[in-house]
């Protein structure tokens, strides 16, 4: 079952064509999911009895942190994927996958600076969390770069490819470091094993946001891809279908 | 409405937080959508380059 489905989604014109239907529902529930759960979580939760109503950054912050994880999750599977099975839609969404995870990592560690000052006294320390996000970046930045640096786009997919593998074993360490060392960072709060330790008026928004980024990631993923399989398909007949006829050449 | 602008003192933090999020959400949006439409064009080119010849 599973390699019927990986077969017929590494079938470029199938791809273009599923991703083109898919990407307004994505977009939407993400404008949906994101409006609800600022509402929520500027207006209606509480503040916090120790931050007060500083915790609201939570509700940025938090989503950009887990898009920048997932997207190098994400971007390391389908790189090892299209590796592997030499498929090149799976080439096209990791390359697709580096820019957005990137700009979201940057942002997750502006957000947490900006946390860090009022609650810790300090933009930034050489902590293993932020230490390890700070990696994440240069990583994204590292295959964003690698792939500039080559031509031919099925050596750049290559190349990167591994980069991007051997990168992932970032990411544990990343959710970890909290737990295994000593760190200013607190602790998750949600993702963990039972109950979260959040009252029900602010973990509500919270989850509306995770599920509005994770949406909005995957609208926008669909749509590079859409255009990293153009570029991928040089010779192929079905391109015309979608960029539309060009009449005025013939 | 003064005081939820004032976020208790948090102000200087929470809205630049929001703000960037804001923007590089938009950035983003922007961006994808460049890069599909450079992609479209680039192929729309190489198609009737490739039909004049013909």
């Amino acid at each position: 079952m599973a390699w019927v489905w990986l077969h017929r989604f590494g079938s470029p014109p199938y791809f273009y064509r599923v991703a083109t239907l898919l990407t307004p529902w994505f977009g939407w529930a993400a404008a949906l999911l994101c409006a609800a759960g600022l509402i929520g979580g500027l207006v209606l939760a509480p503040p916090d009895y120790q931050q007060g109503e500083g915790f609201r950054i939570l509700y940025v912050h938090v989503p950009n942190a887990w898009l920048s994880l997932s997207t190098y999750v994400v971007m390391a599977v389908s790189a090892f994927v299209g590796l592997v099975w030499r498929i090149n839609v799976a080439h096209a969404v990791a390359a697709s996958c580096a820019a957005i995870g990137a700009s979201f990592t940057a942002v997750a560690l502006a957000t947490g600076m900006l946390w860090g000052r009022p609650m810790w006294g300090t933009y930034w320390e050489w902590d293993p969390r932020l230490t390890s996000e700070l990696l994440l970046l240069f990583l994204y930045l590292g295959y964003m770069g690698l792939r500039n640096a080559i031509d031919d786009t099925g050596r750049a997919d290559r190349a990167s490819a591994v980069l991007a593998i051997v990168g992932v074993v970032n990411v544990p360490i990343i959710h970890y470091s909290v737990i295994w060392w000593n760190s200013l960072h607190q602790a998750p709060s949600v993702m963990k094993f039972g109950k979260p330790t959040m009252a029900t008026s602010m973990l509500v928004p919270l989850l509306l946001m995770w599920a509005g980024f994770t949406a909005l990631f995957v609208a926008l993923l669909l749509i590079r891809a859409r255009g990293e399989v153009l570029r991928r398909e040089r010779n192929a007949r079905w391109t015309v279908d979608v960029v539309g006829a060009t009449q005025e050449a013939a | 409405m003064l005081k939820f602008l004032e976020m208790g003192g948090y102000a200087a933090y929470v809205w630049p937080s929001y703000a960037l999020t804001a923007l590089v959400v938009g950035l983003n949006i922007y961006w994808a959508r460049r890069s599909l439409r450079e992609a479209r064009e680039e192929t729309r080119r190489r198609l009737s380059s490739a039909r004049a010849k013909a």
